[in-house]
């Protein structure tokens, strides 16, 4: 399998919601259509919360990844503009 | 895109929008806006748009604060009585938002100055209360082309029209000419509900923030009506008129003219 370029991290641990959004909206609007962003957060609503409203924006969830007991890895597609 | 942790935080509800996010905010705060009149309507429009994070807000207003202003004019209070309007609304939007450069302007608008005043903004907004300024907004904003966001109250009902200047309808292809003197009579005649310019500056509010943002649909050949007895909104649909003496093919007005004072008070 091949690996997912990445093209913006975003590391928003200690970031807890709605901030987490807030943060990931404008990561997402900072890169080009076809893009992807990848977010570390820590904050365990947001692995939940960020990846829908991505959806609902219209871009596309790659990835949601537990990388350990408190970590999570969001991969997101930009798939309209802003 | 370069918010501070602050600026995050206040405008989190606009940025998670769709319609307006980051850059949409950051179109907000580098707009200018310039309220005629800090009474009923300027109060509200320019509280929401200091709110919204506006970057200049203009004010011109050479009245004073008086008592009988504060049933309905919510940006003044007990302690700027006696203090020009401009100020006093000046005073309340910094508090607000410090993000907000407010300038008050302590004039009153005639044909020498409302050119030069206007020209540093993108948008002014209408929230005067006699027609001889109405028409010299009307025509000003069409000759420099300025998207006008013009509101007007009087007793339970409010008025609301988007006009932008080549596109749409403007003030004088509705009324050509103001009404005759004594025909139409003023707020201090006739009293007006402390809360209707709360729901129509509200709207120009929203009007101004959807062009700011290029969002939406702008109130553009339509005239909105509000009936707070009857809690009933309509729109009169306002054709362009190709006759406008102002906004036609053939303007006849190209310069600003002051009509005499008296010549009517709403």
């Amino acid at each position: 399998m091949s690996e997912i370029k990445i093209d913006k991290n975003l590391d928003i641990r200690g970031v807890v919601c709605p901030y987490t959004l807030v943060k990931s909206k404008i990561g997402i609007e900072m890169i080009e259509l076809g893009q992807v962003m990848e977010i570390i957060l820590d904050y365990p609503e947001a692995a939940v919360s960020v990846p829908k409203a991505m959806e609902n924006y219209g871009h596309k969830v790659l990835k949601i990844e537990k990388i350990n007991e408190k970590e999570w890895i969001v991969q997101i597609k930009k798939e309209v503009e802003d | 895109m370069d918010f501070t942790e602050e600026q995050l935080e206040r405008y989190s509800r606009h940025i998670i929008l769709p319609e307006v996010g980051g850059k949409g905010q950051k179109k907000i705060l580098e707009a200018k806006v310039l309220l005629v009149g800090a009474g009923g309507l300027g109060c509200p429009v320019g509280y929401f748009l200091a709110a919204a994070g506006v970057g200049t807000i203009g004010i011109v207003d050479d009245d004073v604060v008086e008592l009988s202003n504060l049933q309905r004019q919510i940006a003044h209070s007990v302690h700027t009585l006696g203090m020009k309007k401009a100020d006093s609304a000046k005073k309340t939007f910094e508090a607000l938002n410090p993000d907000v450069n407010v300038i008050p302007i302590r004039e009153r608008l005639d044909s020498s100055n409302t050119m030069d005043l206007f020209k540093d903004y993108d948008i002014i907004v209408d929230g005067t209360d006699n027609f001889p300024t109405r028409y010299l907004i009307n025509d000003a904003c069409v000759i420099l082309k300025k998207p006008l966001v013009s509101g007007a109250i009087l007793r339970f009902e409010g008025q609301v029209t988007t006009i932008i200047p080549g596109e749409g309808h403007c003030y004088r292809c509705l009324f050509e000419e103001p009404p005759p003197a004594g025909l139409v009579p003023s707020c201090q005649e006739a009293g007006v509900l402390g809360v209707l310019p709360g729901i129509i500056g509200g709207l120009q509010a929203t009007e101004v923030l959807k062009l700011i943002l290029g969002k939406g649909k702008p109130l553009m050949g339509q005239l909105l009506i509000y009936d707070a007895l009857g809690t009933n909104f309509r729109k009169v649909r306002v054709p362009k008129n190709e006759d406008c003496p102002v906004c036609g093919k053939n303007p006849t007005i190209k310069t600003l003219t002051d009509m005499p004072e008296e010549y009517c008070s709403i």
